[in-house]
């Protein structure tokens, strides 16, 4: 089976957005269900949130803050999984709680490294 | 702990703590950013643990991502190279001050001297009981807003008004002059009581038991009694009473979450724990013989922990009613003392004073009338509860009364 890598994206800039503390222990909640799910499949490889403050550094050697400055879709963290097809990959994704959230999208890439045969 | 309670009972306990350090440092005016970063820090905690799972020790993992980014924002942001810096070189080792102190006494001191910045004089008192449920308390914008039925863009427009006044008029988190805390002390009380009684009371939900609300606000007043400056005797006699009005937690709602009567209570749930600590904050308060309307309600709380219907329970409530009364009228007090005086004197007495009360707008005085006509006249009785039963807001309230209706009909 490949590895696909799936980002989460999330909308950290409008302020509107900020959850509650009872609807994060629910966003918390969904997280860890659907990563409970795809270990169960045997899927699971590891995953990572992400620090909301972070650093772009540009061509030319500019360092900028951001990347929450200056994208509304800020990666909010990654998993990697195992999956027999794209599709396979897609359709675990698609399980994310992060897609309850307006303005939040999930991306799938596949990992093509040179330890792949 | 309850895992489904894990991050809400966290947000509880810990922004405040972040928030209060973090404004001790970088002064109020910044208190948008030091709420910015607490809430990021949950934000983060939010991801993460949803997807490694949670960590051992949530409060510390909580604490170092709160001060990396605190650090992080001091290293690069203007305020530190203007304002800091200058003043860095000239006192400290520069890397010392870049330490966010979370250490236990610091963050308690800090905390007291943000109740008192938050509870300011120069704040709008409607402003500070939001402002301290969402630093002090850790209350979300739905939820405060939720508490005093209005809107969140209501409570969102009062708090930046109250930050905008801490800013403009340059109120620092520190502990005020000795001479001072006493007058500054009387705002703190009445913001926590305000609190206690939003909890107890609370008509905005069906359960009108608001416990979280009730124990932050005995959780505020402990901080102020456990601290020298702050450790009068109006702060203990306050911590008394909502000691005592705790101890009734538990027995205050059935299961399926209908209000129980103080005279139909089990007393058996009534918590001798908490009634101890009433007795032990009274005793306490007893010191400086200066007496405050606390001293007076927690007296009456007291005797409320008392269940057995003595002459002399009640002869003790009504004086203190009367007393409280001299001091400052209001309806529900005065209810109150017909209702001590029904019991202390008879209903003979107690009726005629009931109807000069007059205040027809009150569902809680058509229901004491109900009361006080039962034994005389059970038609009136009902009448007036009907009354009540047509002011009354809450779904709880009119169960309340519509038990009572019933009872007469049987």
């Amino acid at each position: 089976m490949d590895e696909y890598l799936i980002i989460m994206r999330l909308d950290l800039i409008t302020k509107d957005r900020q959850p509650s503390p009872e609807q994060m222990q629910a966003y918390m909640k969904q997280y860890q269900e659907w990563v409970a799910d795809i270990v169960a499949k045997n899927k699971f490889i590891g995953g990572k949130g992400l620090s909301t403050e972070g650093k772009v550094i540009k061509s030319g050697h500019v360092i900028t803050d951001g990347p929450f400055a200056e994208i509304k879709e800020s990666i909010a963290g990654y998993i990697m999984v195992h999956a027999s097809s794209f599709d396979d990959a897609v359709s675990l994704a698609n399980a994310c709680p992060i897609l309850n959230g307006p303005g939040n999208s999930v991306e799938v890439r596949k990992v093509v490294s040179v330890h792949n045969m | 702990m309850e895992d489904r309670e894990l991050i809400p009972h966290l947000f509880r306990t810990e922004y405040r703590k972040i928030v209060s350090v973090l404004c001790r440092k970088f002064g109020l005016a910044e208190m948008e950013v030091a709420e910015d970063i607490a809430s990021e820090t949950f934000l983060t905690a939010t991801q993460t643990w949803g997807v490694e799972g949670t960590p051992v020790n949530p409060t510390a993992w909580l604490y170092s991502v709160a001060r990396n980014k605190a650090s992080n924002l001091l290293r690069r942001h203007q305020l530190f190279e203007e304002k800091i810096r200058p003043q860095l070189e000239n006192e400290v080792n520069a890397t010392d001050e870049l330490e966010i102190d979370l250490t236990e006494k610091h963050v308690d001191d800090s905390q007291l001297q943000m109740m008192f910045a938050l509870c300011h004089p120069l704040v709008s008192q409607e402003a500070q009981v939001g402002l301290c449920l969402r630093i002090l308390c850790g209350f979300g914008i739905e939820e405060i807003a939720d508490a005093f039925l209005t809107s969140k863009e209501t409570i969102n427009k009062r708090l930046l008004r109250a930050r905008d006044k801490l800013r403009e008029e340059n109120i620092k988190v520190v502990f005020p002059e000795s001479q001072e805390i006493e007058h500054r002390l009387e705002r703190v009380l009445t913001t926590i009581y305000l609190l206690f009684n939003e909890g107890y009371y609370s008509i905005t939900k069906d359960q009108i038991l608001r416990k979280d609300l009730c124990l932050e606000a005995i959780r505020l007043c402990t901080m102020l009694v456990e601290n020298k400056l702050t450790d009068t005797p109006p702060v203990n006699a306050l911590l008394s009473l909502m000691c005592f009005h705790a101890s009734r937690f538990d027995a205050r709602f059935s299961e399926s979450g209908e209000v129980i009567l103080y005279n139909q209570q089990d007393t058996s749930l009534w918590n001798a724990d908490w009634i101890a600590k009433g007795g032990y904050f009274l005793h306490r308060a007893g010191r400086g013989g200066k007496i405050s309307t606390y001293h007076l309600e927690a007296g009456i709380a007291y005797w409320n922990t008392q269940r057995d219907d003595t002459p002399e329970k009640w002869e003790r409530i009504l004086e203190f009613y009367d007393k409280l009364l001299d001091i400052k009228y209001t309806p529900v007090a005065a209810l109150n003392r017909t209702y001590a005086l029904s019991k202390a004197k008879g209903n003979d007495l107690a009726i005629p004073a009931a109807e000069k009360l007059n205040l027809t707008d009150n569902f809680f005085y058509f229901s004491l009338l109900g009361e006080l006509y039962i034994e005389r006249d059970a038609e009136m009785a009902s009448r007036y509860f009907e009354q009540a039963l047509s002011l009354a807001k809450t779904s709880t309230d009119k169960n309340s009364i519509q038990k009572r209706l019933n009872t007469l009909y049987n």
